[in-house]
């Protein structure tokens, strides 16, 4: 039941949730509606022969989910894997996959009108993944669009043909 | 109330596909002259509930096209015509055109409708030539006459009679089981017309009134001198389902009521439901009121809860509407799901086994027998929602005879084809891709294999040539043999065939099976005529590679001028593999038991390095190369040293490897996961499984294994 009424004002408002996660001192955010769930840091299997970012697969209750260090995948630098780590599973399409941040933050709710467009970075910052950048409370979020973070990543089968 | 009866028509193709394979098996087995009466019967029901039921979803083409084959069925069916191999070629044909039409009906494709008049006319044809009648007729009023097409039923003297009393009282799961009496009672009233009662009364009320449960029951008089074959052939589908009552009388002098059913507008009168249902046995009151035929069931009154069973007993059922049967229908993603709930459980199971080893105690103890035994149910679990997934192989061994006689026509050469452990089971999804692998290996012993009846004679050899189909279960495999008693594969031929195009060096000399297995190149073909049987060289490759996608191998054998066999042997199942469990460093991977053919230890008298990276060592004979499992993948290992690890000789492809790893660890039955679902495929895995502490472990794909390593070496070679 709040199920659907939540779906009733994310889509009557005109806003959008997201949950945020640090990452290198940053904050980031994803549309709540991708997230399956959030996990503890747990071994992953390395896959041979996939990117560095591309830490391995877990087992998550019977399914082989890949898991992704979002910190090598922007360029940042490694960190530790510890107990505070933690792994949010998102779903793409009929895909999932965990990625590997620093710690979740909060839940913001977003008016439309309060997502701003990524500016220009020039050629040496990709931003097709950003859907725009956010501001409550005086913090800046950087929401990421997940599906296509996770569609230029040879992550599906198609991207591995080309 | 309308019901959409779109949802009945996939189990009416399903089942109409099926019927059509047992009739088309049963066509080939009727031999010319001599009309089995229990096959004529089986071909007769096939056609007979697939015009049923193209009829009631008014598929129309269809129905019309069954309809006259039917007739000339009933031709064949009362000895009136004999059986000829024009005949059975003529309904075979049938067969497949009815096939062709309910897949374009199923597909919502137009049919081709010129090809169906055409094959229409020319069994009107053979129906409008007098058949001979080879078998003692049946009364002495059969006489050879044809029927005329549209009507089977029509009155022969002596044995008609003025009318039939028939009192009709469908069981309770009449319309469960998909049959309409409506139906019935429209194809009763073309034989002749009737007067037809509904009884009512058995009715309960409302309250505890059954949609689904058919309660109405009817008495009808047929008014015409009609074969009392022809009223029982009409309620041939709900035999066993209702209470039939025939009853001859005399000249129907006051024909009060008789009408053509169909025209009849609607007026509905039930006798007052009785509250008791009385016992379906017992003598009916007399009927209160004359209804005609059609609309009884279409009574427009929404209240009239009776009108509901006719509009869901759509799904025409014929197969399987006699009896209960043993079977259901269930769609693979159910048992599929259910077969991954249960590799969950084994995998608890384990994981629940590992934490309650180090326990110390009494408890401990008991807690270890319990989950011993629940081991032990997890795996006869397991075992029981594999077989619901395994199908007898005959599903597929069926097309043979058809192909077989088919192509040996052609071909001018007598085949007889053996079929034997068609009951042998395995999993649907093997069976699905074995079928197109053996039909290549069949056409080619018909093409390649048995020589014309000239050449076998003149080889001493009878001129009927045997192909024999076998398959059996062995040591968790399926095996699959293709057998010829033909002429054998031309070694000499095969041999100068790969030197010409390049795949032997000159003077190399092969063992036999190396040669043999030169057939499975790409292209390669003896054939000195290509024909559009075979000899194009697609093919044989194909086979191999099908059957290496399903974990699969091929052998073959064969003796010059005694014939060929060609071995397959398969996993039961795709969902379940035999596994070593082998550890790199901290990784553990999976290595099929299929592709290992031994471990060793390596001494290092037997190593030898050709390059800087690229070592080969020597078991027995042979010299194979090394692959160091940690270099190709890229995972710190724990010994590099050749002499600390073991190397697994692994083969796939013919090709031999030495796969360096760390140590072995168990075997055991690994369920396997696909990396696809929400990864992408990697060259050289065939997915991964859950070990027993709930981590992924990789699983190796051999051909990928020693396909990489070899796309890396080759620079190496060509430096050296």
């Amino acid at each position: 039941m709040s199920g659907a009424s939540y779906v009733k004002d994310y889509e009557a408002a005109d806003s959008r949730q997201f949950l945020t996660f640090k990452l290198a001192g940053e904050e980031y955010g994803v549309g709540i509606l991708a997230v399956k769930e959030i996990r503890g840091w747990s071994a992953v299997t390395a896959v041979p022969h996939s990117p560095p970012w591309m830490l391995g697969v877990i087992n998550l209750r019977g399914v082989v989910v890949p898991v992704i260090d979002l910190r090598l995948k922007f360029n940042f630098e490694r960190a530790e894997y510890n107990d505070l780590t933690v792994v949010i599973v998102i779903s793409v399409g009929d895909q999932l996959a965990g990625i590997v941040v620093d710690g979740v933050s909060d839940v913001i709710t977003l008016a439309s009108a309060d997502i701003k467009p990524p500016p220009s970075l020039g050629g040496h910052t990709n931003t097709s993944h950003i859907i725009g950048f956010g501001t409550v409370d005086d913090r800046m979020r950087i929401l990421v669009d997940v599906e296509r973070l996770l569609a230029g990543t040879e992550m599906s089968a198609a991207n591995a043909m080309q | 109330m309308t019901l959409d009866l779109a949802q009945f028509h996939e189990t009416f193709f399903a089942e109409s596909f099926e019927a059509l394979d047992s009739m088309e098996a049963a066509l080939l087995k009727l031999s010319a002259g001599d009309a089995d009466l229990e096959l004529v019967n089986t071909i007769f029901r096939v056609a007979h509930s697939i015009k049923g039921g193209s009829a009631t979803f008014g598929f129309s083409d269809v129905a019309a096209f069954t309809h006259t084959l039917e007739t000339l069925l009933d031709q064949m069916r009362s000895g009136k015509r004999r059986v000829d191999s024009a005949l059975v070629d003529t309904l075979l044909r049938s067969g497949d055109l009815m096939r062709e039409m309910l897949a374009a009906t199923q597909a919502k494709q137009p049919l081709d409708k010129g090809k169906v008049a055409s094959l229409h006319a020319e069994i009107e044809l053979i129906m409008a030539t007098p058949g001979h009648s080879t078998m003692p007729a049946p009364s002495a009023s059969s006489a050879a006459t044809p029927a005329a097409p549209s009507a089977p039923a029509m009155l022969e003297p002596g044995e008609a009679r003025s009318g039939w009393r028939i009192h009709f009282v469908p069981g309770p799961k009449l319309l469960r089981n998909g049959n309409d009496p409506l139906r019935l009672l429209r194809e009763l009233a073309t034989l002749a017309p009737c007067e037809i009662r509904v009884d009512a009364k058995w009715i309960p009320p409302l309250g505890e009134l059954d949609p689904e449960e058919c309660r109405l029951a009817w008495r009808i008089e047929v008014n015409g001198a009609v074969k009392e074959s022809a009223i029982k052939s009409v309620f041939d589908w709900v035999d066993g389902e209702c209470d039939l009552n025939l009853e001859p009388f005399g000249p129907a002098a006051d024909a009060t009521v008789m009408m053509p059913a169909l025209k009849l507008p609607a007026g509905v009168e039930f006798e007052a439901p009785s509250p008791a249902p009385s016992p379906v046995a017992a003598p009916a009151a007399p009927p209160t009121a004359v209804t005609p035929v059609a609309p009884a069931m279409q009574a427009p009154s929404v209240e009239e809860p009776a009108a509901k069973p006719a509009a869901s007993s759509a799904s025409a059922a014929p197969a399987a509407a006699s009896g209960d049967g043993g079977s259901i229908r269930v769609s693979i993603e159910k048992v599929d799901e259910l077969l991954n709930s249960v590799g969950e459980l084994v995998i608890t199971q384990s994981v629940l086994s590992q934490l309650a080893a180090p326990l110390e105690g009494r408890d401990a103890e008991q807690l270890r027998n319990a989950l011993v035994q629940l081991e032990r149910h997890m795996r006869a679990l397991q075992e029981s929602v594999m077989r619901v997934r395994m199908l007898p192989i005959n599903v597929v061994f069926n097309r043979f005879p058809r192909l077989v006689r088919d192509l040996g026509q052609k071909l001018g050469k007598k085949i007889e084809l053996r079929l034997t452990g068609d009951t042998t089971e395995l999993d649907k999804t093997v069976l699905e891709k074995i079928g197109d692998p053996l039909v290549h290996l069949v056409r080619n012993a018909i093409d390649h294999g048995i020589e014309t009846p000239e050449v076998r004679l003149a080889a001493g050899k009878p001129a009927h040539g045997i192909i024999e189909l076998n398959a059996y279960h062995k040591g968790g495999n399926v095996v699959v043999e293709v057998s010829d008693d033909g002429g054998g594969l031309r070694r000499e031929k095969i041999l100068a065939k790969a030197r010409e195009r390049g795949l032997v060096s000159g003077d190399e000399e092969l063992s036999e099976e190396r040669v043999f297995n030169l057939i499975f190149a790409p292209g390669f073909s003896t054939a000195d005529v290509v024909s559009d049987v075979s000899g194009r060289g697609v093919g044989m490759d194909v086979v191999k590679r099908n059957i290496n996608e399903l974990g699969g191998h091929v052998q073959i054998h064969s003796t010059p001028g005694k014939g060929s066999m060609v071995r397959i042997r398969l996993p039961l199942t795709l969902a379940i593999l035999d596994g070593q469990l082998a550890r790199v460093g901290s990784e553990v991977y999976v290595v099929p038991i299929v592709s290992i053919v031994e471990t060793i230890q390596v001494r290092q008298e037997l190593v030898s390095s050709i390059a800087a990276r690229a070592q080969v060592f020597r078991l027995r004979d042979d010299y194979l190369p090394i692959v160091r499992l940690y270099d190709l993948f890229g995972v710190e290992p724990q010994h590099t040293d050749l002499l600390d690890g073991l190397l697994m000789i692994v083969e796939a492809d013919g090709t031999r490897v030495g796969l360096f790893v760390d140590e072995l660890m168990s075997q055991q039955q690994v369920v396997i996961k696909s990396l696809e679902t929400n990864f992408r495929p990697v060259v050289g895995l065939a997915g991964a499984t859950m070990l027993g502490d709930g981590r992924v472990a990789l699983i190796l794909d051999i051909p990928g294994v020693i396909a990489r390593y070899q796309s890396r070496r080759e620079p190496v070679q060509v430096a050296a």
